[in-house]
């Protein structure tokens, strides 16, 4: 009888340091899967972030470059403008991306660069310590809004796939989670596609996954899957936003 | 190869492809746009890669990203984009990665203003971003220079697996002068299958490689500190550039001076000599390293009663001509950063009037 689960080769073994109930192993193992699956894990670069996966180049077997807090889309740029050979992704969280990053990212997403980006969106900044992202829900908790956040004050979270799906240029833009099972089947078919309309060199892809973390929501994961059901999956809906196919067709 | 009237921007451009670099980004400012605009025709004609960023801080880590997957990529940018992209080029230089960076400088502080400037000596020589680090700087006083200079800068930046800069100012770039662009400095990218993301098929290795910044262990980033303090030595023992001039007759006082401000210099010396007085002047070509063996030998001649830094600065470069000089003779400053370009009458005087002292 063979095996019936294996380490994808996209991965080292070396375990992580991520928390309990954090959803970055589950999201490395899901990209690492569609790497090997479409064969292009010696051509692939990945682009680690600041914050809690600024390591994961620990943790796919791949070559990786490290980008300064938010600039990872410029540079994932300069890596396919010059090499469109090599298969591209960044990997970024909320703070990252949403906002100390917005700029990188909405101008690669309207140049239509031709690379991928998983962008995990926990509602708060993990690596630092559970401070206020862009993310952040009302009235929810952190060390920097320990009243909850004020939408008066700071405004409301801003939601990625759709302010990049308002965009002209095609591109494929997604929301998934990865809380339960269902939700990890549904992300992992739309991460393939992402890179699969890479290596066509038809469009940038973008699939947000809507993630947990217990450590800093100050919860059981458990009680953060719950949460995460109740209150941020009814703001950041799940589907497509955008399909290349649905773009052509119109 | 015959010569061809070229304004310096377009020249620097030039030489940029003519040095084998196929890969260019930038931001449009004043005074350098003109690199840009003449690459946006260029480079798809020469068959490379040109691309306007949406702001210096993502030209920055387009270059980082080209030159980390192993390209030979370049950028232009003045004054206040070059502080833009000093969080990039900190980066980058921890990661070690090759790459040039043209700063034709504006004045400043601030928005400061659009004309000649060499008020980033400071932030080019000293290491602009956070960190230890240092550039390889080089100070090109004519566009010929300029030309040559970018097309040195490449194999320099792949030897020391470090950004260059090359540290012009607003005249260079504005300025047509005569140019021709040496075959004799064409070279080869160099192999960077050792460290460069540029996929494991490419390289036919299993090993991924990895290019990054982040030590958090302080003993292993004490070391890779020490690794680049170890380069930066290298250059000092083996890059350093300078010009001497008129240091052979029985000079009174010695300028040092760099880029536009030197030819003035230069006029001044000849007027000066006509008049009767001797002066001499070191031009660094290369500002860091700079060349501190040279000035202290010449400020040390008997006779030498003055060293002036000369500069279209507040004093920024006077800094290393102290510290070069080593208090063998009084070192003074001379300088004007608002865009106007001191005159050689302006210098004639300013030179009599620290020998009269």
């Amino acid at each position: 009888m063979g095996k019936t689960f294996t380490r994808p080769e996209a991965l080292t073994e070396q375990p992580t340091h991520y928390c309990p109930g954090c959803t970055h192993g589950v999201i490395h193992r899901l990209v690492a899967e569609v790497i090997d699956e479409l064969g292009i894990r010696k051509r692939t670069v990945g682009i680690a972030p600041v914050g809690c996966a600024v390591l994961a180049y620990n943790y796919f077997n791949l070559d990786f470059q490290e980008a300064a807090h938010g600039r990872a889309p410029a540079m994932a740029t300069g890596i396919k403008r010059v090499r469109p050979d090599l298969v591209v992704f960044t990997y970024q969280g909320d703070g990252d991306l949403a906002s100390i990053g917005m700029g990188e990212i909405v101008h690669a997403a309207n140049r239509g660069e031709k690379f991928t980006t998983i962008f995990v969106n926990n509602a708060v900044y993990g690596m630092t310590g559970g401070q206020m992202a862009p993310t952040t829900m009302p009235d929810q908790r952190t060390t920097t809004s320990p009243f909850g956040r004020d939408v008066q004050a700071v405004g409301m979270p801003i939601k990625m796939a759709e302010l990049l799906a308002a965009l002209q240029t095609p591109a494929y833009i997604t929301r998934q989670s990865v809380i339960k099972p269902k939700y990890i089947n549904r992300a992992k078919k739309a991460i393939h596609k992402a890179f699969s309309y890479q290596l066509e060199g038809r469009c940038f892809s973008f699939v947000e996954l809507v993630s947990t973390c217990p450590t800093n929501w100050g919860m059981t994961p458990l009680d953060a899957v719950e949460w995460t059901e109740k209150t941020l999956l009814p703001y950041y809906q799940l589907g497509d936003c955008k399909t290349p196919e649905a773009r052509e067709e119109a | 190869m015959s010569k061809v009237l070229m304004k310096g921007n377009e020249a620097i451009g030039e030489a940029a492809i003519r040095a084998g670099c196929l890969n260019y980004f930038a931001y449009p400012i004043t005074p350098q746009s003109e690199v840009a605009e003449y690459l946006a025709r260029r480079m798809p004609e020469a068959g490379g890669v040109f691309l306007q960023g949406e702001s210096e801080v993502a030209v920055g880590y387009m270059i980082f990203g080209a030159a980390g997957c192993g390209a030979r990529v370049f950028t232009t940018s003045s004054s206040p984009g070059i502080s833009l992209m000093s969080e990039a080029l900190s980066y980058i230089t921890c990661a070690q990665c090759p790459a040039v960076f043209v700063n034709i400088m504006r004045g400043g502080p601030g928005l400061g203003g659009i004309l000649p400037s060499q008020g980033d000596y400071f932030q080019a020589t000293k290491g602009g971003g956070h960190g230890d680090y240092h550039l390889l700087v080089m100070a090109p006083a004519s566009v010929q220079e300029a030309v040559e200079m970018v097309m040195q800068a490449f194999p320099l930046a792949e030897k020391y697996r470090n950004p260059v800069m090359i540290l012009g100012d607003g005249l260079i770039g504005q300025m047509m002068e005569p140019v021709e662009f040496p075959d004799d400095l064409v070279c080869e990218p160099s192999n960077k299958d050792d460290w460069a993301t540029n996929g494991m098929d490419h390289r036919g290795r299993e090993k991924p490689n990895l290019v990054k910044s982040l030590f958090l262990d302080p003993v292993q980033l004490n070391d890779h500190n020490l690794l680049l303090k170890a380069k930066y030595e290298r250059m000092k023992r083996d890059e350093v550039r300078y010009e001497a001039y008129n240091l052979e007759g029985n000079y009174r006082a010695l300028i040092v001076s760099y880029g536009t401000m030197s030819r003035v210099c230069r006029t001044a010396i000849d007027l000066l000599k006509e008049a009767g007085l001797e002066v001499a002047m070191i031009r660094p070509q290369t500002l860091f390293p700079f060349p501190e063996a040279a000035v202290r030998e010449a400020a040390g001649k008997a006779g030498c009663q003055v060293a002036v830094s000369i500069e279209m600065s507040m004093g920024q470069m006077v800094e290393d001509v102290e510290r070069s000089v080593r208090g063998q003779c009084p070192v003074e400053w001379y300088g004007k950063c608002g865009g106007e370009v001191p005159t050689p009458e302006e210098i004639m005087d300013v030179v009599r009037g620290m020998l009269d002292a």
